[in-house]
């Protein structure tokens, strides 16, 4: 088991005192190797789902496992990538990269071999010594997907990692995106507002409630070359998936 | 991306162009205040002791350097300006920064911080002279705490508005809180930082003059005090040019490292 929510409820305090329940007592598994999205309603506790597995912070109730292990803080086994790059300016892109593998005791040559070899696998072979200013949106995001690998975490979490592209820069880096994840084998959750980006890109889909959220549901998606989105991107059922999921996110009734 | 590596060699040379024409006319602007400041005053009857003319002040200066010393004034002033400067934004820094780190105290001294931000720092001169005497702790004290203030805000400002996203993927990463500090904290308020310097040393300048004005027997403040007393106006033009051109120097070599450290920064294109 790659990763596991056991009956997950968090709790935030809001400023005026009182409790927010984000999410509501979530239970899920993510196999090995797996790649699962979840979507749902914004403010739905999608993005704390992501901070709670990657140890930032812990739930109220109920446990977290990541390769059976329970998390309990800020571990090796998870690298995240949100919408923001955050890659660091002052840096150039291949010490962006050996950024995470600093505080790990990682050799300074190896640092330097494996960021390169992140960086090849990413396409950006050249632009190592380029600073973050000078590449475009969709380097960026793959620099930060290189720095995010070159941890060799097992799992990959992204929140909403597309969003902020055009539609052309988000279908071409989808691909890469599902190229380099697929070559790796990397347990992966996905986190998005995209139904067909979900339905692209994914084995399964986890349809959270609105707020405080829940798994709704959960959709196996049975189709081919998830390694390859705009091969996908043409075959007749995606939009079937795509209506699936609108379904459960109940979008119609709130139209009225 | 390789199509563009030839673009800025080529726009290279309109802007060294602009570059150029701006500083001639920079020069041609000071050649005409020089022209008016020499033969205006003289037209219009200003006597000698209200305007020197730019000659008069010339000759004063010769004169100052061969009688007063003028060269051990000047470099004492300049000596206390970096002195000061360099203590008061090191504390500046420091400070801003332990205060950074700390949410509690920051809340706790943040009152003390504002109230003594506004008072007016060169007041104090008087009180260090009781205190330490006429020499020239008390000029270096008031240029210190006029120098701190400006930096230890601007570093408390960027210190609470670094992106915590980027400090929770620090965070993820393992990296230590000392770590988080050096290698994600410290950079990100680095602009800020440097902003806080280039107040601070036009006002380091402030700092010396008014304490050299108040107390002692060096320095260009002094010889302003000194020049007034005798009615001795190109004395005083003259000492003012001179702590004019320390606190230039000053800024320019700051603006310098500016564009060292900051190089990372997409610069507008002109
Ligand atoms: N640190 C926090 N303190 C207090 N409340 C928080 C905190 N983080 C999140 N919340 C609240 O928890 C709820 C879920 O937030 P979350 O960011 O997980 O939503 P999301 O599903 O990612 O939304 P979006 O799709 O808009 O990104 C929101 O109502 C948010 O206001
Ligand atoms: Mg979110």
């Amino acid at each position: 088991m790659a990763l596991e929510f056991r009956s997950v409820t968090k709790e935030f305090t809001t400023g005026t005192g009182q409790n927010l329940v984000a999410v509501n007592d979530i239970s899920f598994r993510v196999n090995e190797g797996e790649f699962v999205s979840v979507v749902g309603p914004s403010g739905c506790g999608k993005s704390t789902i992501l901070s709670m597995t990657a140890g930032l912070y812990q739930p109220t109730r109920g446990e977290v496992f990541v390769s059976d292990d329970l998390v309990g803080g800020p571990n090796a086994h998870v690298g995240f990538m949100l919408q923001k790059d955050l890659l660091l300016p002052w840096r150039d892109i291949v010490s962006n990269v050996e950024f995470g593998l600093e505080a790990r005791g990682v050799a300074k040559s190896e640092r330097r071999d494996r960021a390169m070899a992140e960086l090849k696998r990413c396409q950006l072979s050249g632009f190592e010594n380029h600073y973050p200013y000078q590449l475009s949106g969709g380097m960026r995001q793959r620099a930060a997907l290189a720095r995010t690998l070159a941890i060799k975490p097992e799992i990959v979490l992204l929140d909403e990692p597309f969003s902020a592209l055009d539609a052309q820069t988000k279908l071409l880096l989808q691909n890469s995106f599902a190229g380099t994840i697929s070559q790796t084998g990397k347990t992966t959750l996905l986190i998005t507002h995209d139904l067909s980006e979900a339905v692209l890109m994914s084995d399964r889909i986890l349809v959270l409630s609105e707020r405080p959220g829940t798994v709704v549901a959960e959709i196996k998606v049975d189709l081919p070359h998830r390694e390859e989105p705009l091969r996908r991107r043409v075959m007749p059922e995606v939009s079937d998936y795509a209506a699936q999921i609108f379904k459960h996110l109940k979008l119609e009734e709130k139209a009225i | 991306m390789e199509a563009g590596a030839g673009a800025p060699a080529k726009a290279a040379k309109p802007a060294m162009n602009t570059q150029r024409n701006t500083f001639l006319a920079s020069m041609a602007l000071l050649a005409l205040v020089l022209l008016a400041w020499q033969f205006l005053p003289p037209a219009l009857d200003v006597p000698k002791f209200i305007i020197p003319t730019v000659t008069d002040c010339l000759a004063e200066m010769k004169r100052m350097w061969v009688q007063e010393g003028l060269l051990g004034h000047t470099l004492s002033t300049a000596l206390y300006t970096v002195l000061g400067f360099a203590i008061g934004s090191l504390l500046g820094a420091v400070i801003g920064y332990l205060l950074g780190m700390s949410e509690f105290w920051e809340k706790v001294l943040s009152p003390y911080i504002l109230a003594l931000q506004i008072a007016p720092k060169v007041a104090f001169a008087p009180l260090f002279i009781m205190w330490f005497g006429y020499n020239s702790m008390p000029k270096l004290l008031v240029t210190v705490l006029i120098v701190f203030f400006p930096v230890l805000v601007n570093v408390l400002q960027a210190m609470r508005t670094v992106d915590r996203d980027l400090v929770n993927l620090a965070r993820a990463y393992n990296l230590s809180r000392w770590g988080i500090f050096l290698k994600v904290e410290m950079p990100s308020t680095l602009p800020n930082l440097m902003a806080g310097l280039r107040i601070a040393s036009t006002l380091a300048v402030i700092g010396v003059t008014v304490g050299e004005l108040v107390g002692g027997n060096t320095g260009l403040g002094f010889l302003i005090s000194y020049g007034g007393g005798q009615a001795n106006a190109a004395m005083v033009f003259d000492a003012i040019v001179l702590l004019t051109v320390i606190g230039f120097l000053l800024y320019t070599v700051l603006v310098r490292i500016e564009e060292r450290v900051l190089h990372y920064l997409p610069k507008a294109q002109q």
